[in-house]
């Protein structure tokens, strides 16, 4: 699904208002195969927004957004799903009246055969395997038959971003994965994407405000300051840029 | 066995043996509570599972039971109009469900209330095809495989067939992915968009279905009063439905087959109170729904998960948080 510099997400001059607000001003970058890109920047810099415009949630006012070559522009968030994209958002999004099981189902079915097949085949659509190892990887196990709702916020967090994983995506966009997670579960999170970076060539866009999280797991960092971009590098370049120091990051 | 296959197969057993207790208007009853429990199944699933409200069903209803009627004196077969019935309140169904991909909740209520009285106008006036206020009359109970069905407990045993049918097909939908599909619509669309669930097309067959099953609850209607007319396809009929839906358990499938059994049954055994009736049943329904909103199945749903618990209590204290 690459193009052919081999990025996997290309974002050309997208711009995004609501009302006289500019959002998203004039924005453009490239996600390369394999990376984990952190995406910060002060609260309201448009990052979700921008999330939004990439993923078919919000149309943007102006620009061009490829996946690999495919322009992405009129196309549903489902469609997006299916061509190899997830995502968690940035407020908790569980099935809370499903069992965990049945959320990382959910998650993968629609990747598994035909609307026909998935009326006439099996109630799991065969993913019950690969669900329960997901589960295991995530190590909730223990919580697989409970109601989503009734888990702990950490542990609902974990099944929202194990959802994203289970259809096997190219690249995986996350927006605050680590929002409310205590400090032993931040590590076990942290651990877990940089194994699906390796071992499973997942590409990641994260939107994060615990810089050391950022800091220690994203290969580029790109800030956004009232929707424009101000700064973009490794995590050393950006930790000490006069500029991003200034408007966000703080002495 | 589990429980609900237990208290299935005993249900099942005396659903065969009451017709021959009963008299004729007895069977009628419950054959009428058999032909509302598929109009409030169909509803079930819009409405329950996928979580789009409809206050419609009684013009589906309608519209499988003129469909029906029109046919039958024609001379067409019953499985014939049963199909046409089926089909176009599938395709109408489909149509109502437009509006729900851009409102939601009680617009959409409206949107569908108002569809229910258009379409009770076009009963009421196109007397041409309808006959109007007077209703179309003059149409027999069809011959299946050469058994005539006009007796009241050869009709009974036929809708029965046809009721635990669509109520397979119905479990079997709702036991798939797409019922999975249809429950994520009702929790959190977005999500449920986000994972590759096409939300349009699960939107549009929640309410397709869902109507089908109201036009082929119509189709028995119609054989089993012989005589309809627009008064039975009100707005009234559509909210006795949603009452059936929500009484029995909303989402649950076997809910609204027990809130049918309910609103059909309860005025009837209520007939020595006179006068009194309608006020202990809806004092009963507001008792009901303030105490416990999730319907008669959530009632059993409290009580069985408060004997787990005590059960659980006695062992050792399971689960908790993993830090």
């Amino acid at each position: 699904m690459n193009n052919k510099d081999g990025n996997v997400l290309s974002v050309r001059e997208i711009s995004k208002y609501f009302g006289g607000v500019c959002a998203v001003d004039n924005v453009s970058f490239d996600v390369r195969e394999g990376e984990i890109l952190g995406l910060i920047g002060p609260n309201g810099s448009g990052k979700s927004t921008l999330f939004d415009c990439v993923l078919g949630q919000l149309s943007p006012d102006s620009g061009e957004v490829r996946i690999g070559n495919t322009n992405v522009a009129g196309k549903r968030p489902c469609e997006l799903n299916k061509l190899g994209i997830a995502r968690t958002f940035q407020t908790l999004q569980v099935f809370s009246q499903m069992t965990v099981l049945e959320n990382i189902i959910l998650a993968g079915q629609e990747h598994h055969g035909s609307m026909f097949s998935r009326l006439f085949g099996k109630r799991d659509a065969g993913l019950t395997e690969a669900a329960d190892e997901m589960i295991a990887f995530f190590r909730l196990t223990h919580v697989r038959d409970e109601m989503a709702g009734s888990l702990s916020y950490g542990q609902q967090k974990l099944v929202d971003a194990a959802m994203a994983f289970v259809a096997g995506p190219k690249l995986v966009m996350l927006d605050e994965p680590a929002g409310g997670v205590n400090l032993t579960m931040l590590v076990d999170l942290k651990e877990r994407l940089k194994t699906f970076n390796k071992e499973h060539g997942a590409t990641f866009v994260i939107i994060e405000h615990n810089m050391e999280f950022v800091m220690s797991l994203c290969t580029r960092i790109l800030v956004l300051a009232n929707g424009k971009i101000i700064a973009e590098g490794d995590p050393d370049k950006i930790r000490n840029d006069p500029v991003v120091i200034e408007s966000y990051l703080g002495e | 066995m589990r429980p609900v296959v237990i208290a299935g197969l005993i249900a099942l057993g005396l659903l065969v043996i009451l017709p021959f207790g009963l008299k004729s208007y007895g069977i009628y009853v419950l054959t009428l509570w058999m032909v509302y429990s598929i109009a409030a199944m169909g509803l079930n699933l819009t409405l329950g599972y996928a979580g789009q409200v409809s206050l419609a069903q009684a013009a589906f209803l309608g519209i499988g039971a003129y469909t029906t009627a029109i046919m039958l004196k024609a001379g067409y077969p019953f499985f014939a109009a049963f199909g046409v019935s089926a089909g176009l309140a599938f395709c109408i169904g489909l149509v109502l469900g437009y509006p729900a991909l851009r409102v939601q909740h009680h617009f959409l209520a409206f949107v569908t209330l108002g569809f229910n009285a258009l379409v009770w106008l076009v009963f009421r006036n196109e007397e041409w095809l309808t006959g109007g206020t007077y209703g179309l009359m003059g149409f027999s109970r069809p011959t299946i495989l050469g058994v005539d069905t006009s007796n009241q407990v050869v009709f009974y045993f036929f809708s029965l067939g046809i009721f635990l049918l669509l109520a397979f097909v119905l479990w079997w939908i709702v036991r798939s992915p797409w019922g999975r599909a249809f429950q994520a619509l009702r929790e959190n669309p977005i999500r449920a968009n986000s994972l590759g669930v096409d939300v349009r097309r699960m939107t549009l067959l929640a309410f397709a279905i869902g109507s089908a099953y109201g036009g082929m609850a119509g189709s028995l209607f119609a054989p089993l009063v012989e005589f309809i007319d627009p008064h039975s396809f009100t707005l009234d009929t559509s909210l006795m439905l949603l009452l059936m839906v929500i009484i029995g358990g909303s989402g649950k499938f076997f809910g609204p087959i027990l809130g049918a059994l309910l609103v059909v049954l309860l005025p009837e055994g209520l007939r020595f109170t006179e006068g009194l009736y309608l006020i202990i049943y809806a004092g009963l329904v507001i008792v009901l729904m303030v105490f416990c909103p999730s319907g008669l199945l959530g009632v059993y749903d409290r009580l069985s998960a408060a004997v787990r618990i005590r059960l659980a209590g006695r062992q050792e204290p399971s689960g908790g948080d993993v830090p």
